[in-house]
C-alpha cells in the first residue's frame, strides 16, 4: 500500500485484528479515541493501517455479494409458487442431506477459524492442518450439493422444468460456486502460507479469506432456512 | 472448434457498419502503427497501460468515455436523421438495423460513455482531494479499469461480427428470451455488461475504501470537499446496486443459455419481475451518473464566484438525501405495470420527494454566486448551463411522477425529451466542466477558452432544439424507438430535431477543436503554479501535473477549504510555511496484472458469446493464473528517495513563491 511511508507499522497494536487479543484492543471501540497510536482513517490522524483499509474493502465487496445473493433470494420468493405442475420442495428436498451438509459447512467454519488461530500464533503447520481440514469440509459439502443436483435431474426436476427449479438451482448453485471459488482460494493461500511464511500481506490475505468464509455460512444458514426448512415444510 | 461463429457472422450485406468498421479499423491500425513506428511502445506500457497511478487510470477512463461518447453519438445522428426521413416510408435504416442502433446508443452512452467519464473523474480528483497519495488498491484499480476497456471493447466488435441487441438498452425479456432473440445480440449486451460491471463494483468497493478509510490528517466528515461527498455517495450506490444488475443479467444468461424460466412466459416464469430487477439497479444508476455531476458543479461553481459553497451541511444533507431516496422509486419505471393505485401513489410521492433535495442543491448553488464575483470561464458556463437545463428536465420529471399523467407519456417522446434533458444537462455538462476545469491539473496546461465557450453554446442551444421538438412530439402521441410512421403531425418536429443534432454536432467538433488547438499552444497555456483558478480545495496545493506521489509531506487539513486557509495565510505572511523535513515514499509498483486479465476476460466474453467453450475456460483459466502470478509477487512497493521528493517539493515552494510575488506587486498595484 503507498500509505506505508507515514504509518506506524505497529501490527501488534492493530485494534481491529480479527480474534486480536483484548488488551490490545484498548477501550476505544475503534473510532480513535481510546488512546491506541494507530489512526483509523476517520480524519483524526490520517489514513488507516494497510491492515484496516485491506479488511475493510474486504467486508464492503461482502456486502455488494450478499446484495447480489438477496436478488437470487427475491427472485426464489417470486417464483417459488411458478413449479407448472412440477414438482415442489416439499417433494424433492431431502432435510437429512442437507443437515449433513449443513453441519459440514458450519464445522469448516470452526476449522476455518482455528487456521486464523494457528496464524495468529505464527504456527505455520497449524495453519495448514486447519486450512485443509476448511477444504476438505468444504469439498464434502460441495460434493452433497453436486449429488442432490444431478439426483433431481435424473428424476425430471431439472432447472428447465419449472421457474420454481430455476430459481432453486440458480440460487443454491450460485452459493455452491462461491464454495468452489473459496476452494480455489484455499488452495492458493495454503501455497502462499507454505512458501512464503507470514509475511504481512499474506495475513491480510488470510484475513480475507477468513471473511468471505464465514460469509459463505451466513448465506447458507439463510438459504437453508428459506428453501430447505419452509420449502420441504411447505 | 469455432462454436456458431462462422464467416456469415459478418453482414457483408450491409454497408454501413461494414464501411463504418473499416474506417474505425483502419484508425486504429494507423494509430498502432504510428505509435510502434516512432517508439512509443515501450513508454505507453510503462507509463500508462501498466500503470497503477490513480491520475493515469482516472484519465484513461475519461479518455475511454470521451472516445465512446462520439460513438453513441454516431448513433444518435443516425436515429435522428431516421425520424426526419421515415414519413411515410422505410427511412434508410431497416428495421432490425435501426432497433440495434436505438439499443446500442443507450447502451453505449450509459455505460462506456457516461459511466468511464464519471469514475475517470472520481479517480483524478478524490485522492487530491483527500490529500493522500493514492486510492486504497492501486492495483485492483487498474483491473476496473480495463474489464470497462473490455466490455467497450466486446460492444463494439459486435458492430462487425455478428449483431447488437434489438431490444432497448435494457433487454426486456420476454423479447430478449431465446425464443424471441435467437440471434447472439443480447449475449453481446450481456456479457459486455458483465465484465465491464464488474469492473465497476470494483472500482466503487475501492473509492467508498478510500474515501472512509484515507484522509489527509484532520479531515473529518465536515470538512471533506463537496465533490468527495456526492462522490462518497454515487460509489455507496454501485457498491449496493450493480451487484443486483451482474444477478439480473446472470438471470438472463440462465435463461438463454441453459433454458432456465426466470423470465419466460412459459412454465411459471415472471417479466415483470426482470423490470423490477433491472430498475432496482438501474435507477440508482441514474443517480450514480448524476451525483459526480452535482460534485463538479458545487466545486466549479464555489471556485469562480469566489466564495466558500452556500450551505455546505444541508448540500451534505441533500446529497445523501438523494442517495437513500434513490434506492425507493423504481417502480415509476412502469407505473402501467398495474401494482394498484395505492402502490403508484406511493412510488409518484417518493420520486416528487427526490426533487426536494435536487432543488436544494439548485437554490445553494444560486446562492453561492449571490454576491460573489463570477468570472463566466468555460466550466462555469457549463454549470449555469446545468441549473438551466436541469430545472426544465426535473420539471417534466415531476410530471411523469404523477401517475395518471404517466399512463398518457408512458414510452412515448415525452419520456425521451425528458430524460435526455436532465442528463445531458447533468451528466454530460457536469463531465464537460470536470473536464475543462481538471484539466489544467492532469495535464499542466489549461484548455483553450475561445473553444470551450464556442463548444459550450452549440451544446446548449443544440439541447433545446433537438429535445423540445421531441417533448412535442410525445404530446402528440408518438411512441419511442420507432423506425417509422405516417402520423403528419410529427414530421416537423422530427425534422427540426434532426436540424438540432447538427447544432450539436457543431458543440462536439468545437469539444475536438478545443483540445487539438490547446495541445498546439500548450506553451502559451502552460499552468506554472500549479492553482490556475485560484481554487479552494487541496487538489490545487500540488504542481500541475502533480507528482506521483500527489503531497511531500501530508497537508494537516484544519477545516472546510484548507488550500485556501494556506494560501491567504501565506499571501498576508507573504511567506510560505517552513520547509518540511521530507522522507522518502513508498509507492506500489507497476503492474499488468489489469491488462493481462482484462485480455483474457475479452476472450472468455467473446467465447462465451459464441459458445465457444474450449476458450471461455481457457481464458477462465488463464485469467486466474493471471492472479496467483501477481499474488506472488515479493515487491508491491519502490521507494522514492527523501532527496528525491525534496527537488520536487523544492521546484513546487519555488512556483508558489513567485506566484506569491506577483500577487504582492498587483496588491501594491492596486493600492497605489
Amino acid at each position: 500500500m503507498s500509505q506505508a511511508a507515514f504509518q506506524a507499522p505497529a501490527a501488534d497494536a492493530d485494534p481491529y485484528k480479527l480474534g486480536g487479543s483484548r488488551k490490545l484492543r484498548g477501550g476505544g471501540g475503534g473510532h480513535g479515541r481510546g488512546g491506541h497510536p494507530e489512526p483509523t482513517g476517520h480524519g483524526e490522524g490520517g489514513p488507516a493501517s494497510p491492515r484496516v483499509i485491506v479488511g475493510y474493502g474486504f467486508w464492503i465487496f461482502l456486502l455488494s455479494d450478499i446484495i447480489m445473493f438477496s436478488a437470487f433470494f427475491a427472485a426464489y420468493a417470486v417464483l417459488e409458487r411458478g413449479t407448472a405442475g412440477g414438482p415442489t420442495g416439499h417433494d424433492l428436498f431431502d432435510l437429512k442431506r442437507v443437515a449433513i451438509e449443513t453441519s459440514f459447512l458450519l464445522l469448516s467454519s470452526f476449522t476455518c477459524g482455528l487456521s486464523n488461530v494457528a496464524s495468529d500464533a505464527r504456527s505455520k503447520w497449524g495453519t495448514e492442518l486447519f486450512l485443509l481440514l476448511t477444504g476438505l469440509l468444504g469439498a464434502a459439502f460441495l460434493l452433497l450439493e453436486v449429488q442432490e443436483f444431478r439426483e433431481m435431474i435424473a428424476q425430471g426436476a431439472g432447472p428447465e422444468r419449472s421457474a420454481f427449479l430455476s430459481a432453486f438451482f440458480a440460487l443454491v448453485g450460485c452459493h455452491g460456486l462461491h464454495v468452489f471459488a473459496g476452494l480455489l482460494w484455499l488452495g492458493t493461500m495454503m501455497a502462499q502460507v507454505l512458501v512464503k511464511g507470514f509475511r504481512p500481506h499474506i495475513m491480510h490475505r488470510l484475513l480475507c479469506f477468513n471473511l468471505f468464509w464465514h460469509a459463505l455460512d451466513i448465506i447458507w444458514v439463510a438459504l437453508f432456512t428459506v428453501v430447505y426448512l419452509i420449502g420441504a415444510g411447505a | 472448434m469455432l462454436g456458431k461463429l462462422t464467416w456469415n457472422a459478418i453482414p457483408w450485406d450491409q454497408p454501413i457498419p461494414l464501411i463504418a468498421a473499416a474506417a474505425v479499423g483502419f484508425l486504429l491500425l494507423g494509430v498502432i502503427i504510428w505509435v510502434a513506428v516512432k517508439g512509443y511502445v515501450p513508454y505507453l506500457w510503462r507509463e500508462w497501460i501498466t500503470s497503477v497511478d490513480h491520475k493515469r487510470i482516472g484519465v484513461m477512463y475519461s479518455l475511454l468515455g470521451l472516445v465512446m461518447l462520439i460513438r453513441g453519438f454516431v448513433d444518435a445522428i443516425m436515429m435522428r436523421t431516421q425520424q426526419a426521413f421515415a414519413f411515410r416510408s422505410g427511412g434508410y435504416l431497416p428495421p432490425e438495423h435501426y432497433d440495434q442502433i436505438f439499443s446500442a446508443h443507450g447502451t453505449i452512452m450509459i455505460f462506456f460513455g457516461a459511466m468511464p467519464f464519471v469514475i475517470g473523474l472520481m479517480n483524478f480528483v478524490v485522492p487530491l482531494q483527500l490529500g493522500v497519495r493514492d486510492v486504497a488498491f492501486p492495483t485492483l484499480n487498474s483491473v476496473s479499469f480495463w474489464l470497462t476497456a473490455s466490455g467497450a471493447l466486446l460492444v463494439n466488435v459486435s458492430l462487425v461480427v455478428g449483431e447488437f441487441a434489438r431490444t432497448g438498452w435494457l433487454p426486456y425479456p420476454p423479447l430478449s428470451e431465446t425464443a424471441y432473440s435467437p440471434g447472439v445480440g443480447p449475449d453481446y449486451y450481456v456479457w459486455a455488461l458483465q465484465i465491464s460491471g464488474i469492473g465497476t463494483l470494483m472500482s466503487g468497493v475501492n473509492l467508498v475504501t478510500t474515501i472512509l478509510k484515507m484522509r489527509a490528517p484532520g479531515m473529518g466528515y465536515f470538512r471533506m470537499p463537496m465533490f468527495c461527498w456526492t462522490s462518497l455517495c454515487a460509489n455507496l450506490l454501485i457498491v449496493a446496486a450493480f451487484p443486483i444488475l451482474t444477478a439480473t443479467l446472470a438471470m438472463l444468461t440462465l435463461d438463454r443459455y441453459l433454458g432456465f424460466h426466470f423470465f419466460t412466459n412459459t412454465a411459471g416464469g415472471n417479466m415483470m419481475m426482470f423490470e423490477n430487477l433491472i430498475w432496482a439497479w438501474g435507477h440508482p444508476e441514474v443517480y450514480i451518473l448524476l451525483l459526480p455531476g452535482l460534485g463538479v458543479f458545487s466545486e466549479v461553481v464555489s471556485c469562480f464566484s469566489g466564495k466558500p459553497l452556500f450551505g455546505y451541511r444541508s448540500m451534505i444533507l441533500a446529497t445523501l438525501w438523494i442517495c437513500l431516496n434513490g434506492f425507493m422509486t423504481w417502480l415509476h419505471h412502469f407505473f402501467t405495470m398495474g401494482s394498484g393505485a395505492n402502490v403508484n401513489a406511493a412510488f409518484g410521492i417518493s420520486t416528487s420527494l427526490i426533487s426536494v433535495a435536487t432543488g436544494v442543491k439548485v437554490f445553494n448553488y444560486i446562492f453561492t454566486m449571490y454576491g460573489g464575483r463570477i468570472r463566466y470561464t468555460t466550466p462555469m458556463l457549463w454549470s449555469i448551463g446545468f441549473i438551466v437545463a436541469f430545472v426544465i428536465g426535473g420539471m417534466t420529471g415531476v410530471l411523469l411522477a404523477v401517475p395518471p399523467a404517466d399512463f398518457q407519456l408512458h414510452n412515448s417522446m415525452f419520456l425521451v425529451a425528458h430524460f435526455h434533458n436532465v442528463i445531458i444537462g447533468s451528466v454530460l455538462f457536469g463531465a464537460f466542466a470536470g473536464l475543462t476545469f481538471w484539466f489544467p491539473k492532469a495535464f499542466g496546461f489549461k484548455l483553450d477558452e475561445k473553444w470551450g465557450i464556442r463548444a459550450f453554446w452549440f451544446s446548449f442551444a443544440g439541447l433545446w432544439v433537438t429535445f423540445l421538438p421531441l417533448y412535442m412530439a410525445g404530446l402528440l402521441g408518438m411512441t419511442r424507438r420507432m423506425q417509422h410512421y405516417d402520423v403528419p403531425e410529427w414530421r416537423p418536429w422530427m425534422i427540426i430535431s434532426a436540424l438540432g443534432v447538427i447544432v450539436i454536432l457543431g458543440g462536439v467538433i468545437c469539444q475536438v477543436m478545443q483540445l487539438v488547438v490547446s495541445i498546439r499552444r500548450r506553451d502559451e497555456l502552460r499552468d506554472l503554479t500549479g492553482d490556475p483558478w485560484d481554487g479552494r480545495s487541496l487538489e490545487w496545493a500540488t504542481p500541475s501535473p502533480p507528482p506521483v506521489f500527489n503531497f511531500a509531506t501530508m497537508p494537516n487539513v484544519q477545516d472546510e477549504e484548507p488550500y485556501w486557509t494556506i494560501k491567504q495565510r501565506a499571501i498576508e505572511t507573504q511567506r510560505l510555511g517552513d520547509e518540511p523535513r521530507y522522507e522518502p515514499i513508498h509507492m506500489p509498483r507497476n503492474s499488468p496484472t489489469g491488462v493481462v486479465t482484462a485480455f483474457f476476460a475479452s476472450f472468455t466474453g467473446f467465447a462465451l458469446i459464441w459458445d465457444i467453450w474450449w476458450m471461455a475456460i481457457a481464458g477462465l483459466v488463464a485469467a486466474f493464473a493471471t492472479f496467483v502470478v501477481f499474488a506472488w509477487r515479493d515487491e508491491n512497493e519502490y521507494l522514492i528517495p527523501a532527496s528525491e521528493v525534496a527537488r520536487i517539493d523544492r521546484a513546487r515552494r519555488a512556483a508558489r513563491l513567485a506566484r506569491l510575488e506577483v500577487i504582492a506587486a498587483e496588491r501594491h498595484e492596486e493600492a497605489a
